[in-house]
């Protein structure tokens, strides 16, 4: 399986995983080691950046992950690139998940505001992997400003319903020169593992293992499904076909 | 504006509706994917008491699903109870004879302190209307002394102009929490006899002036015990409704504080039991997914241990309605706005979050977002 190369870092594992929604830290710490998810995602609402000691933060740093703090709660790319500024000085990293919805009910990223916040961060020196809408334009204009990857949505975040946007993702990464790594909506390890066959270069998962009765179990399952459909991908898929092959050539009147 | 949303129904037919949807309504309303206000009046109605168990379980896997499996702590900081009003059913009512105490800059201090040992990061800062007392530039200040210490304020307080709310957005103002008490607007003046409160449309305004802030969060609810819950209810989620709709920036949350002992000598109108509360909670998880709702100490230790996992997003604890009470809680004692149900610590009460599956959220908000 080839390893994932985002802006400096080379990445094994190919699912990213997020830290909200877990009944404790412990639960999530568990769930991460078995995810063996090297990038982990949280957003800068939940941790304390003043105390080391906090709660999801402690055992991220413990287990020396990749952080990969996010911006949600933002509405616009003024108060994005001010919280992420903040976020680079107390957590030593200039890695970003750019996340800005203004609307706090389906948390639909708003595209505009995105891209201004990207350009602007991307000069600011930030490695920036922005969530936005299955929108093949706007992916390459994020490019054209330097993004890092693209994080388009499968389906509304936490709605766990997969690939809603297939259509428009294959053409997203039929276009990209930069890693595209589906963000939200992935709810069952079948979800991952299409989107990996399809060419995504990784998926981030939280509210499907967070939530699952058994979240260190599906972080396993998750991370064997990301890894089938990785391997199945570089391998090439047989062709689908709706119709038999027949064993009498049609063109032998041509030898 | 709502208002004219409001004026186009009627009570009396309002509870009729209700109080005649049928039982294949209510089975209706429980399979949808995509549920109407309709849906809620059959939710709420006596016809989908028996199917309380039903609403429980898919309550459950909604609020997971959005919320995950955690509950957000807060306290409320009573900072003064004095008030110009005169309402029948609260203690801090201006015709009370109770000591007044409005906080000074040193005691707020003083509690604040002792609120964040306790381990808190959300408060919500209460007053009673006194614009002279403790309005609007009082409060300003007050957020320079708590912001340190804080990582999410709330207030309750009287309705403010709309620069007044601006100004403390920029202070970090992230939730305002306002009650109409009831959409009842022939009734309201009974309940609401003097002062500023007593104006049913100026308050309701409130929220117009409120949403076009885009404040992070409105919170809003009825008191339940002054007309029929139903009835009430069913205007909270038009109002709520309403709002989404036109305010889509800013999030909402919805409680459902029930009467408790105070000064004075008010009995409640209507009676709202365990169950139906219960029957509440689980028909706006099922009407609407993203809406928080918060569980207070006005309600029993068993009731809020039982309610943990079942749609609730969040809870006081060791809650002090009484200015001052939280550095000397024995001191202000008679100053209190209503005795609490649950009066267990935050250990307890975080302790009981966690035995039941959940985690107990300290922090999900920053200075550094607004």
């Amino acid at each position: 399986m080839q390893a994932l190369e985002i802006a400096d870092k080379t990445f094994t594992s190919r699912l990213f995983t997020g830290t909200g929604k877990f009944s404790s830290g412990e639960l999530m710490r568990d769930a991460l080691l078995a995810s063996e998810s090297e990038l982990v995602t949280m957003a800068l609402r939940r941790v304390d950046l003043k105390e080391q000691n906090d709660n999801i933060l402690k055992y991220l740093l413990e287990a020396n992950y990749n952080l990969l703090p996010n911006t949600s709660g933002v509405r616009n790319a003024k108060e994005a690139v001010f919280a992420a500024e903040l976020a680079r000085e107390a957590l030593e990293t200039n890695w970003l998940k750019l996340e800005i919805h203004p609307d706090p009910r389906y948390l639909l990223p708003d595209g505009e505001e995105t891209l201004k916040a990207t350009d602007e961060l991307v000069k600011k020196g930030f490695v920036v992997l922005p969530y936005v809408q299955a929108d093949p334009v706007l992916c390459k204009k994020l490019e054209d400003v330097g993004t890092s990857t693209v994080m388009p949505l499968g389906s509304p975040i936490g709605s766990n319903k997969g690939l809603d946007t297939r259509d428009m993702i294959r053409i997203i990464i039929e276009q990209s020169n930069i890693p595209v790594i589906i963000d939200a909506g992935i709810g069952a390890p079948s979800h991952a593992a299409e989107a990996m066959e399809m060419g995504a270069d990784a998926v981030l998962v939280n509210t499907a293992i967070a939530v699952s009765p058994n979240p260190v179990e599906m972080a396993m399952a998750f991370k064997l499904a990301v890894q089938a459909g990785r391997i199945a991908f570089e391998a090439k898929l047989a062709d689908k076909t709706n119709t038999a092959n027949t064993s009498s050539p049609l063109t032998s009147f041509l030898s | 504006m709502f208002i004219d949303l409001l004026n186009k129904y009627n009570w009396e037919s309002t509870t009729d509706l209700i109080y005649s949807k049928s039982d294949a309504e209510v089975r209706a309303a429980l399979k949808s994917n995509n549920r109407t206000i309709d849906d809620f009046m059959a939710l709420i109605s006596p016809a989908a008491e028996p199917y309380i168990e039903k609403m429980a379980r898919q309550s459950q896997i909604i609020t997971q699903k959005r919320f995950g499996k955690t509950i957000q702590l807060y306290v409320p900081l009573y900072l003064s109870n004095f008030c110009e009003n005169n309402c029948i059913y609260c203690g801090f009512n201006s015709h009370n004879k109770i000591d007044r105490k409005v906080l000074t800059y040193n005691e707020v201090k003083e509690e604040v302190i002792a609120i964040r040992k306790l381990g808190f990061e959300h408060i919500l800062l209460v007053t009673g209307e006194a614009d002279v007392k403790a309005g609007a530039r009082y409060l300003n200040k007050v957020f320079e002394i708590v912001r340190p210490y804080m990582s999410l304020i709330s207030i309750e307080v009287q309705p403010l102009k709309p620069d007044e709310y601006r100004e403390l957005i920029k202070q970090g103002l992230n939730t305002v929490y306002l009650y109409q008490e009831t959409y009842h607007k022939a009734r309201y003046t009974k309940y609401h006899l003097k002062g500023n409160k007593s104006h049913f449309e100026n308050r309701l305004e409130t929220y117009e002036h409120l949403g076009k802030t885009q404040v992070h969060k409105i919170g809003l609810g009825i008191l339940a015990g002054l007309e029929d819950w139903r009835t009430d209810s069913f205007f909270t989620a038009l109002h709520l409704n309403y709002l989404k709709k036109n305010y889509w920036k800013t999030k909402f949350s919805i409680s459902f504080p029930r009467l408790r002992p105070h000064s004075g000598n008010f009995e409640p109108n209507s009676i709202m039991t365990d169950k139906h509360l219960a029957q509440l909670i689980f028909a706006y998880r099922l009407f609407d997914e993203n809406v928080e709702i918060a569980l207070s100490t006005r309600e029993s230790a068993s009731y809020r241990d039982n309610m943990v996992k079942l749609g609730i997003t969040s809870m006081s604890a060791e809650s002090r309605t009484n200015p001052g009470g939280y550095a000397h809680p024995e001191l202000n004692k008679e100053l209190e706005q209503f005795s609490v149900n649950d009066d267990r610590t935050t250990t307890e009460i975080s302790r009981m979050i966690r035995n039941n599956g959940y985690e107990a959220v300290w922090k999900d908000w920053d200075f550094i977002l607004q």
